[in-house]
Order: structure tokens, then sequence, then C-alpha cells
């Protein structure tokens, strides 16, 4: 039990991950590998090697197409062995926090999913995630031989290539045909938004009286150059789409600034924003639990603070 | 098509308070998980549209979380049966543990077509049991489904994978996780929470499915369990909304954050 294994189907989560286990391995004296799967595992794995995992064991199986869970786990945990990983480190995407707990039972391995943070304390890794809907963070150690963490994206920074490039493992372990079929795979249709990637978001609660005033919420988006995101409030009186709930039931973001318009500040939203570099409130009620959030405050009429807001972000 | 449901007791979240960093849970009630309500609808969906089967939901009992009372909710929705596994040991389970109970408990009381879970928990939300459910009964799993179909193949399910929706076909028997989106679970109606007192309930020990506290010890330890110290700048903006936003502007540029 050497290394720190890091995979994600996401080639950039992955990098993330990988800048992640550069810090942990010398306080858990391990070395760090990668894994890169599927059709895309030779270009996947080349910039892993880069960023210095060494060695990156590569599995381009055709059974691994649909990357089925099932599939997915097989061949991880046949590259676990092979590293002699005892930190198995995934990106908590869908995929990933699926393949978490798939691939810790077979591992017979103790599992976190979604972290949030990642610390060596007396020799043992501790990871962060929020429960009770983010009310709290609850900080872990895996107890059992091999462990698996599942991080949230965007919570590391990817480092920059550098370095010897590690040494590419090409792995043929016996797969299993893939028992889910995909059918279909294309493009979200319509709108489509990844507020997990955004760089500025305009969130807007029900501090808007009415339908009709969401426009506003637009005009200070796109001012700012921004997404729009909302709680799930709004989201529910169907004036915004689900897929721009931001909170426990909708996107957990990380972006350069979160500008909360109208929004009170109830945990069930700020556990979706907890990660923003700076987070601006606009609100009425000075005594809203935003403000014991935010980077910067302004008391005031949203009717009137945010057209004031747009006009000032037009003359810059 | 008989179908399993897995649910689990969550304390309500939105009565949840916080003291000195602490979660206060006295005195907060005890409900059916949201997504477990949403699986309850997707399974009488299913059986509708497959003609018929059984529904039963299954729990593995936390600590003193009033888990009768809670199992009552998902026959009131509409499970025709409900098992409880019932243990001291369970208190101090992890997902691995509850994951393990409640896969024996539905082996002992299959087989079952399709077991249904939520994508997480409400308290906990790490979604680890269905996996680790599915990978101990060698079942294949379609995950995060928003929409569900009874196909030849066996389910037909659409989910939605960061920018791309995908439909995937499993056949039988298979592990679903579902999401908020599949539906509106129903509302019982008075006659179906009446009905729901005279739905059996099967009570197992660890002992009834062949396990012990041995094999049930958790494979991680929580260190803390405390609300978060957010370090903000808490900087407030006053005056008038015109210098509050040349205010704010400033400010976003002097953090880097705008261009000028």
């Amino acid at each position: 039990m050497t290394a720190i294994l890091v995979y994600s189907e996401q080639t950039g989560t992955a990098l993330e991950l990988l800048s992640a286990a550069g810090g942990l391995a010398p306080q858990l004296g391990l070395t760090v590998s990668a894994a890169a799967l599927g059709a895309d595992a030779a270009t996947a794995a080349s910039a892993l090697a880069a960023h210095g995992a060494a060695p990156v064991y590569t599995c381009a199986d055709a059974a691994l197409e649909g990357l089925d869970t099932v599939v997915v786990a097989q061949a991880l945990a046949h590259i676990v062995e092979q590293a002699g990983a005892s930190v198995v480190l995934l990106g908590s995407t869908r995929r990933g926090r699926e393949l978490a707990g798939r691939l810790a039972q077979r591992l017979g391995a103790g599992c976190v999913t979604d972290a949030v943070s990642l610390a060596v304390e007396d020799g043992a890794l501790v990871a962060g995630r929020y429960n009770l809907g983010g009310a709290t963070v609850q900080r872990e150690s895996i107890t059992s031989a091999v462990q698996v963490v599942a991080v949230m994206p965007k919570v590391f920074e990817a480092g920059e290539p550098g370095g010897a490039a590690g040494e590419v493992v090409a792995v043929a372990p016996a797969l299993p045909a893939p028992a889910v079929r995909l059918v279909e795979r294309k493009p979200r249709e319509g709108e489509s938004v990844d507020l997990a990637a955004a760089a500025r978001i305009v969130g807007v609660g029900r501090g808007l009286a009415k339908r009709d005033d969401v426009p506003l919420g637009h005009d200070l988006a796109a001012a700012l150059g921004a997404e729009l995101a909302c709680t799930k409030s709004l989201a529910d009186f169907g004036w915004l789409p689900d897929d721009r709930i931001v909170g426990l039931s909708g996107a957990k973001t990380a972006p350069d600034v979160y500008l909360a318009v109208g929004i009170s500040g109830q945990v069930q939203h700020t556990v979706g924003v907890a990660q923003a570099r700076l987070i601006v409130a606009v609100n009425q009620d000075k005594d809203a639990p935003i403000f014991a959030l935010a980077d910067y405050g302004l008391v005031g009429d949203l009717y009137q603070v945010v057209p004031a807001l747009v006009e000032r972000l037009k003359a810059l | 098509m008989d179908i399993a449901v897995c649910v689990k007791t969550n304390p309500d979240l939105e009565l949840v308070r916080v003291k000195d960093r602490v979660p206060v849970l006295e005195a907060v009630p005890f409900k059916v998980g949201d997504l477990d309500k949403n699986a309850l609808e997707a399974a009488l969906q299913l059986r509708d549209a497959a003609g018929g089967g059984r529904i039963v939901a299954f729990t593995a009992a936390q600590g003193d979380r009033k888990v009768r009372e809670t199992m009552k909710e998902a026959l009131a929705i509409g499970a025709d049966e409900a098992v409880i596994v019932s243990d001291p040991a369970l208190d101090e389970a992890d997902q691995a543990g509850a994951a393990l109970a409640l896969a024996r408990a539905l082996e002992k009381s299959g087989p079952f077509d399709v077991v249904l879970f939520g994508e997480g928990s409400t308290d906990g939300y790490s979604g680890q049991v269905p996996s680790r459910v599915a990978e101990l009964l060698g079942l294949p799993e379609l995950g995060y489904a928003r929409a569900l179909q009874v196909a030849a193949a066996g389910l037909r399910a659409e989910r939605s994978m960061g920018d791309q929706v995908e439909t995937l076909e499993a056949p039988l028997p298979v592990a679903v996780t579902v999401v908020s989106e599949i539906n509106e679970p129903r509302i019982p109606s008075l006659m179906s929470i009446m009905k729901a007192g005279k739905k059996p309930v099967a009570e197992l020990t660890l002992g009834d499915l062949g396990l012990d506290a041995a094999a049930l010890a958790p494979l991680r330890t929580v260190r803390s369990n405390l609300a978060e110290e957010q370090a903000r700048k808490h900087v407030m903006l006053p005056g008038e909304p015109a210098e509050q936003a040349e205010a704010l502007v400033n400010a976003l540029v002097a953090e880097g954050v705008l261009g000028r």
C-alpha cells in the first residue's frame, strides 16, 4: 500500500484531484498515480502524466464505452491492486458518486463522498463533507485498509504541468459486458446551464415580489457577465427552471463572486455557495442571515439597488 | 413487477438549528426522506405500468429515530408491506453497515424486480447505500433517474449527467436511484393513512439476517460535526443605492473579480 490513486471521468476534475493528492502524498508517505479509462483514455493519460501522476494506468477496453458503474468499478479495483493504492480519490460528479459506493463495497473499503476538504491529522486522512443539509461539516476518517474519497469538483485547483512526465501503463483486466445499455447520449436540450462551472453567479430569492420581476435578475446577471441562479422556492413557484437552483436540492457552486439578491440566507440555500470566493448580499432586512456569510453587504430595497448596480456595471 | 423501496428516517432539516456551532436535534421530528417519497411514487407508477405486483418498503432503524411511524408514512403513500431491520448495532453503523443489513433483508424478503432508492438521504446525502446494496446483490444500477419506463428489456431510464442527457436500459432485476424531478409524490389521503395502520410490518433483528454487530462495524470514524466557521469580510456598504453600487463595483474591481 504505497500510493494514492486518482480517477475521474472528467479530466479537468482528475487534474484537480492530482493537485490535492500532491499535497497529501508527502504527509501520508505515498506516491501519486492515476487512472484513465474508456475511449479517451490515451488523451487523458498524457494530461495526467504531464501533471505528475506516475504511473498512469490506462484501459480502453470496449466494455468501458458507456462508463457503466459496474464495469468501471471492476477496472478500478484491478488498478487499485496493481498500483498498491491505499487511498482512491474520485471526483464527486454524479458518475463519480455512484461509482464511489460500488468501488468501496467491492474493496471492502470505507468511503466519503462529496468531500469539500482534505487534511492529514495524526497521520490520518480527514475528509470534510456537508451534513444535515449543509448546516454542519462532518469530518470523517476512514479506518479500512483502502479508503475511497470522492471529492467535489472545484474544491482544489489543478496545477501546472511540469517535471518529468510519468510512465503510462496499459492494463487489460477481464471486464464484464455492461448490463446497462446506453441507448442514447445527447446534449441537454434548450438552455443549458452549468452553475457548478460558473465564475460569476447572481442568485435571486423570495425578495422578488412577483414573477414579472425575474428580468431584474437577468439584467443584473447580464451586466455582471454572470449566470442567473435562484433559491428552491423560486423554482417551486415555476419562476425559474430547476437547473437554476443553488443549494441543498440544486447546484453546489464555487464562483469567484456570488451576488445574492433578496435571499435571506437559509442554510438549505447557502450550502450551495459556501465555496464562493466572494459573497455579496443585497437585502432589505439588515438582520438577514445572509449578511453573516457575506463579504460585502448592501442593505436596501433591491428594486432600487439592482437598477443602480446594472447602471454602474454598464458604465464599466 | 415486485418492487422494493429503501427508505430512511431523517430529522426534519427545516427544524434543525445550530447553537454554538453544534446542531440541535432534540425535539426535531423525523420523517421519510424527501427523495424516498419520490422513490415510493416511482414504485407505484411502475407497478401500474406493469399491471401489478407488490411494493415493500425497507428501512434499517438507526438510534431512537421513530422508525415505525416513518414506515407508517411509507405505507400510507402506498407500499403494501414494510420491513424494518432493527438492532442496537445499527446505531453506530455507517453506510456500509446499513447497506449490508438492507441487502440481507432484501434477499430474505425477495426476490424483487426493482430495488428503488432516493439518490441520497435528506440528512447525510452520501448516496453510498444504493451503490453498496447493488454491489452486494450483484445488481446493475440505473442512477439519478428523472424518468422511468417499463421496457421490453426491463427498465428504461433517462438521466441528466452534467450537460448531457442519457437514456439507459437495464434488465431486471435492477437497482434504481431517483432524483426529485422524476415525479410529484402523492399526498396520502385520510383513507390511505387509516389503511396504513393495518398493513403488515415485519421487524427483523441482525440475527434473523445471519448478521452480528461485528459484521456491521463501521469503516469510518466521525471526528467532528460542527457548523462551519466562515472567514468572510463582513464589509457593509451604506448609502443611497447609487453610492452602494459605486462602492460595490470598486470593491469587486479591487478584488480582481471585475475588470476595469
